[in-house]
């Protein structure tokens, strides 16, 4: 999926989004903890555009969908729409808004009424909006055009496999011609065979109906078949952003590293250079308390005492518009992970 | 549209093309405690429309009429079973099978109504109360665990009896008068029953509305009141109708039990419980008193347990597959 053209125009803009979630702590709820959900993320989607995002479980790329759709109220920050401030919009426009953004969902079980027919459900936003008087042609032209059969019109979700009820959410999503789709892991739980349907289904429509699309996932070949650009959230934060070939090429933080390290590419292998598979320390630590400075000092292999810990790093800029939040960034790729630790101070001793 | 099947995605499940009522009777049917449970129902609730005529017209004697003469001994006491009196005679010298048969109406009338009522009111506390949680839900579902609280009986007695005491109910205020008779007791039984209902819908509208599907619903602009009726309630009721089954059985008890202690209906009007109030006075003596009014109640018990649970099992969703 290629940019369209050369001149691009944002759709969304995040500006320093924060989302907290206050959790009870403890048996007796004394202590109220505060997740870190999603912190100060800045971002800019183009039109026409696939931004992927990509990290661990947990690193709050749902909160950030949710936020984007605003199915949820940002803690502080701001987001614009086609350069309208839609933060805090009255009901009745965000209403309107919602015809322009759409999310699909993670889970075909849980995104879908099961006591709703597949008609009612992909036929639900024309009775929302008002907007279509032959619902039951346009639902039918929909299923069609997602590759089911029209003539399912009557039936119920649980008739459906798991990527026909995927394709069902994107027929619903597309019903009202939105600008934007958010694609929260539409595939993460459908087979490798079916997801390359969905993905390819997700290509088409893209083309066919000018979609600008935030794809989120996990899994970095996924990311990388799909995206133009890619940011790497990490524990809340974007940690690396750039064009997709640019930052797979040639990884500049070095968590985007060792996440690439760990996927089995040909490519690497070609350069002559043995792929090392580059192990982190540790676990994620927890969104609710998370580590000093830059977030990912605790585990990186490269983090210099004094600094890492101590001075929260700035978006570094690279060719094009890649960027990264790192000190220290990976001056060339593929690289071991002795040279990578060479380039640290107390991660060593950890070995 | 008579496009072609289009179905890219694989082929086509041949095996499941069933919508969800179908796959509920086909389980449904096969059950055949629940069948049975269902069919007795059916008989019940002809029984209650068009029981107490007939058998005042099959066996000539009127709902109320006494018959002293024939169905009482020298000492007062009521005659057992004969081929006239086909269940013998109530403490009033009546005749218990015509009785029995009015009662039903009686008993099913406050089942039904006074459980309708319980899982109307249950369920909308229930599902604002989980919906909006917060402050409303605490407040109602605090409410509702102070009426659970109380000791119902002793509270519907103080309620029923300072009701009863004149033929005016106990004034509210101005116009609004709590009569005794079969609305008091619907209403007390509504009072306790309702709690239980909008706990538990409580809990399932708090797992439903964080299904994606809901978060699909708001995204696409949906209002409040859409999701709540369009996306929650059908999503209850499975677990409404089995409730509702097993609540109508305990209101009819209920209502017997405010009858034995003589403030459930009127004493002219029959009920199951009303009947088995009488039989106190004779269970020592005439054991069909307490006999044929207990059968019929203990049937229906039976009966609507059984259908509640056929239908949980039919309407189990996770079953679905
Ligand atoms: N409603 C909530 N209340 C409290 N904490 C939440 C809530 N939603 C998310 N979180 C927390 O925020 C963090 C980010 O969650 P999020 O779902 O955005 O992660 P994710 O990247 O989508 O993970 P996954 O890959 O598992 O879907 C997690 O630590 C999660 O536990
Ligand atoms: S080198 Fe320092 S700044 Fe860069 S990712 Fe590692 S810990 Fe963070
Ligand atoms: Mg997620």
């Amino acid at each position: 999926m290629t940019a369209s053209g050369s001149t691009q125009t944002p759709l969304v803009e995040l500006q320093h989004l924060t989302k907290h979630f206050s959790v009870k702590q403890g048996v007796f709820a004394r202590g109220k903890g505060v997740v870190h959900a999603v912190e100060d993320v800045s971002l800019v989607v183009n039109k026409g555009e696939t931004l992927g995002i990509v990290g661990e479980s947990g690193c709050g790329k749902t909160t950030t969908a949710r936020l984007m759709v605003k199915l949820l109220e940002a803690t502080s920050g701001r987001i614009l729409f086609e350069g309208e401030d839609i933060t805090d919009l009255s009901r009745h426009r965000m209403r309107q808004l919602r015809q322009q953004m759409q999310i699909i969902f993670q889970d075909p079980y849980s995104s879908l009424n099961p006591r709703k027919t597949v008609g009612q459900i992909v036929g639900e936003p024309f009775v929302i909006h008002g907007t279509e008087k032959d619902i039951k042609s346009r639902v039918q032209e929909l299923l069609a055009r997602v590759g089911l059969n029209p003539e399912h019109y009557n039936r119920y979700p649980h008739e459906f496999s798991g990527g026909q009820r995927q394709r069902i959410g994107i027929a619903r999503a597309l019903a009202l011609q939105p600008k934007l789709i958010v694609c929260d892991e539409p595939v993460s739980a459908l087979d490798v065979s079916v997801q390359a349907q969905i993905l390819n289904l997700l290509k088409s429509l893209q083309s066919e109906f000018d979609l600008t699309y935030v794809f989120i996932s996990h899994d970095l070949s996924v990311i990388r078949q799909v995206s133009d650009r890619i940011a790497v959230m990490y524990l809340g934060r974007v940690v690396e952003m750039g064009e997709s070939e640019l930052l797979y090429e040639h990884p500049r933080h070095p968590y985007t590293a060792a996440l690439l390290s760990a996927v089995p590419r040909a490519e690497l292998d070609a350069n002559g250079q043995k792929r090392t598979r580059i192990v982190l320390q540790g676990d994620v630590p927890s969104p609710v308390s998370p580590p000093s400075a830059c977030v990912f000092h605790p585990r990186c292999p490269r983090a210099h005492a004094g600094t890492c810990d101590v001075e929260t790093p700035g978006l570094t800029s690279f060719e094009g518009d890649h960027v990264a939040a790192c000190h220290f960034p990976v001056e060339r790729w593929p690289m071991s992970e002795a040279e990578l630790r060479a380039g640290g101070t107390f991660a060593d001793t950890t070995s | 549209m008579t496009a072609a099947p289009t179905t890219v995605g694989g082929v086509a499940p041949q095996t499941v093309t069933r919508s969800g009522f179908e796959l509920f009777w086909l389980r449904f049917k096969e059950d055949r405690a629940a069948l049975l449970g269902a069919g007795t129902i059916g008989v019940l609730i002809v029984i209650a429309i068009f029981g107490g005529p007939i058998a005042s017209a099959v066996t000539g004697h009127p709902n109320t009429e006494q018959y002293q003469q024939i169905m009482q001994d020298s000492f007062g006491l009521p005659k057992g079973p004969t081929s006239a009196f086909w269940f013998g005679s109530d403490g009033e010298a009546r005749d218990l099978f015509v009785r029995t048969m009015y009662g039903a109406r009686t008993s099913l009338i406050v089942g039904v109504v006074a459980s309708g009522i319980a899982v109307l009111i249950g369920l909308v506390v229930g599902m604002i109360a989980g919906f909006y949680r917060g402050i409303v839900d605490t407040i109602l579902s605090r409410t509702g665990d102070v009426m659970l609280a109380m000791p119902q009986l002793l509270i519907s007695i103080g309620i029923v009896a300072a009701c009863s005491s004149n033929k005016n109910g106990c004034v509210i205020a101005g116009p609004i008068a709590i009569q005794p008779g079969l609305a008091l007791v619907i209403a007390v039984i509504v009072i306790f029953s309702w709690p239980y209902i909008a706990r538990l819908v409580r809990g399932f509208t708090l797992s439903i509305r964080e299904k994606e599907f809901v978060e699909a619903s708001r995204s696409l602009g949906a209002s409040d009141t859409r999701i709540i009726f369009r996306e929650i309630l059908p999503n209850l009721s499975g677990p409404i109708i089995v409730y509702t089954t097993l609540l109508i059985p305990q209101s009819i008890l209920f209502e017997a039990a405010l009858s034995y202690l003589g403030l459930g209906v009127p004493p002219d009007t029959a009920s199951w419980g009303g009947l088995l109030n009488d039989a106190q006075r004779y269970y020592d003596t005439a054991w069909w008193l307490m006999f044929f009014p207990g059968l019929f109640l203990v049937i229906t018990t039976l009966a609507f347990n059984l259908l509640g649970d056929g239908l949980r099992d039919a309407l189990d969703v996770r079953a679905e597959r």
